[in-house]
């Protein structure tokens, strides 16, 4: 059984410009999303970490801000670690693409871009997955209306 | 044959070490005493065969109309499409297996290509973006075809009315013969329907058109 890593652990083993962009609420990491490329480069080389395995990218809409949470696994520690970042605002939403970091987000990224219309920079492939090129809108954002 | 002939042929026969169209010889006289035979014998033609048809079957007689008895052969052998959309697909499996059998209706030919199909089962969920592989794949089908929409879904959107993505019934994109309500269809409402679609097909009008 994996062992849930202990954040506060995770944030010390850090390089120090990081960890001032990260803070704990709850159960979670937080890290501030001009930043969720390099923590999780940081997180997947630091020998420590080790965080190989991206399980899910997922993306919640909470009308005032957007989160999106990332889970990662530690095949090599065995430990598993929650990762979210929020982001403010409705349009012209954007983050840094973790694709080159975990080939597998690839599909993902694209699918909360279609669904939740939020932007992966540097995506190889950044467009529509599920719905059709041309279709108006985000539909799984709460203020979406056919 | 004089003897002669027949001993230089005799070591031909033996001779290993001469050519291959040499050592043939003895065939070819054989092949052109036979050709020679018929010849001789074979001068007139042959009469006819002779078809014996049995008494009984000589006395039979059966009248209908052309369109009762195409209508009859097409609705003893509807194909359908393999063509599974949703959770319907997996009803439409089971009444083909041996519990329900659609092979009773010479229909348990699921036919891989639409050119080969007659019937079409929308089995499942029809969303705007399969809606023109539907709309082609009907196209592609020779007429006459036949089109039953299964379960609500296909026919008005059902649980996913006024969706975003979901097609409000398939007769939006083609046109439908007969409706098979349910969520999911058992195979006896899906038997039923098919029932239905023939009792229809019998009353093609095949001359008229």
């Amino acid at each position: 059984m994996t062992k849930i890593a202990d954040n506060q652990i995770v944030s010390k083993l850090l390089p120090k410009n990081l960890s001032e962009q990260t803070y704990i609420s709850g159960k979670f990491l937080y890290v501030e999303s001009e930043f969720i490329y390099e923590l999780c480069q940081e997180l997947q080389n630091n020998p420590q970490t080790q965080y190989n395995y991206l399980k899910s990218i997922s993306a919640i809409d909470y009308i005032e801000y957007f989160e999106i949470v990332y889970h990662l696994d530690s095949l090599i520690n065995n430990t598993s670690l929650v990762l979210k970042t929020k982001l403010f605002g409705r349009s012209k939403l954007s983050v840094k693409s973790v694709t080159s970091l975990w080939k597998g987000a690839e599909l993902q990224e694209r699918e909360i871009w279609d669904l939740m219309g939020i932007y992966f920079e540097d995506h190889p492939n950044m467009k529509r997955i599920l719905l059709w090129e041309g279709f108006e809108g985000h539909p799984l954002r709460k203020d979406f209306i056919k | 044959m004089s003897d002669n002939q027949n001993e230089e042929l005799n070591l031909l026969k033996y001779d290993v070490l001469s050519p291959l169209y040499e050592q043939t010889d003895l065939i070819d006289l054989q092949e052109g005493q036979d050709v020679n035979k018929l010849i001789s014998t074979n001068t007139t033609p042959l009469s006819e065969p002779i078809i014996e048809v049995p008494d009984d079957l000589d006395r039979n007689l059966m009248v209908t109309s052309v369109d009762t008895l195409i209508n009859w052969g097409r609705k003893s052998s509807v194909w359908p499409l393999s063509f599974g959309l949703a959770c319907c697909a997996f009803e439409m499996m089971a009444s083909a297996m041996s519990r329900f059998d659609l092979s009773r209706f010479g229909m348990e030919v699921f036919r891989a290509s639409p050119r080969q199909a007659d019937l079409i089962i929308i089995a499942g969920t029809v969303t705007w973006k399969m809606a023109p592989v539907i709309e082609r794949v009907y196209n592609q089908m020779p007429e006459p075809k036949w089109v039953i929409s299964m379960g609500v879904c296909a026919t008005s959107g059902g649980p996913y009315y006024q969706s975003y993505s979901v097609v409000p019934g398939v007769n939006h994109i083609i046109p439908v013969d007969v409706y098979v309500p349910g969520c999911p269809p058992r195979p006896d409402a899906l038997l039923y329907g098919i029932m239905m679609l023939h009792e229809k097909i019998k009353r093609y009008k095949n001359l008229e058109k």
